[in-house]
């Protein structure tokens, strides 16, 4: 299951709109990483609108994934969580912690354009 | 009586059965947040059958009553077992290098939980609830 990887200008973007296997979420991340490497990107918004279900291994990739980006040197926002998802990790007391969230694609772009412009 | 069981031997049978859950939640008229519950615990405790026992299955039962709907689910394998039970279910313990969460957390999301536990044998039995309109 590959998760395709739009380059727009300097950024990346790109929807999680399968439900993936732990494997699928492992190799989302290191595909992630790897073109945020080879574009150079200045940032990535991870778009999660159609994920139901963000259980604690997933939500630990997430949280990974978006520090990983950081620690290259760019940006990362998650859009589009859902409200019973969100409910369901604060439940679990697994809430996204240290990651750049916004309620859809339109405002995570917004979001990484201001966090690319305040780090230079 | 409603039933479904789906053998879990890999990680695509997490998938399966966490959406078997959801559509079985959402057949019964429970909302979306509960239906994200169920999902999400089904995708730890099936998770762990995988981590920890290699294979399992996972029977989900529509097991509403007059007035009531109510989803049964047991997670069954038949590895090592869980030593302690106590401490499998605080939050951050894992022998598997993971988070710890998944058991605290299931707990958490669930009406009912109750896990069984001897070597060669482990049962975790989860239920959600609902008041019927
Ligand atoms: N089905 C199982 N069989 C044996 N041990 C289990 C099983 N499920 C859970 N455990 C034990 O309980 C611990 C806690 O599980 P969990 O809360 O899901 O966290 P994690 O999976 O991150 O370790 C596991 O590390 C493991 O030792
Ligand atoms: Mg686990």
């Amino acid at each position: 299951m590959k998760i395709a990887i739009l380059k727009l200008r300097d950024i990346l973007l790109t929807s999680i709109h399968v439900d993936l296997t732990d494997e699928d979420a492992l190799e989302f991340q290191a595909d992630v990483l790897e073109m945020v490497k080879k574009t150079e990107a200045k940032g990535i918004v991870i778009d999660i609108t159609a994920m139901n279900v963000v259980d604690s291994f997933m939500a630990r990739i997430l949280n990974e994934t978006a520090s990983m980006v950081k620690t290259l040197g760019a940006e990362a926002v998650i859009c589009g969580m859902r409200p019973e998802v969100a409910l369901t990790l604060v439940e679990m007391g697994r809430e996204l912690t240290g990651v750049e969230t916004a309620v859809n694609l339109e405002q995570g772009v917004d979001k990484l354009r201001e966090l690319i412009k305040r780090r230079q | 009586m409603n039933e479904k069981a789906v053998k879990i031997e890999d990680s695509r049978d997490v998938v399966r059965a966490r959406h078997e859950g959801r559509e079985m939640a959402r057949k019964l008229g429970f909302g979306p947040a509960d239906q994200a519950r169920l999902a999400t615990a089904i995708s730890e405790l099936t998770r762990n059958v995988i981590q920890y026992a290699g294979k399992g299955v996972c029977v989900i039962t529509d097991a509403s009553e007059m007035g009531i709907a109510k989803i049964r689910v047991r997670v069954e394998d038949h590895g090592p077992g869980i030593a302690d039970i106590d401490q499998a279910i605080e939050p951050g313990f894992s022998t598997g290098n993971g988070l710890g969460a998944g058991l605290p957390g299931t707990r958490r999301l669930v009406h009912e939980f109750r896990i069984d536990s001897k070597p060669g044998h482990t049962v975790v039995s989860i239920a959600i609830v609902r008041r019927r309109a």
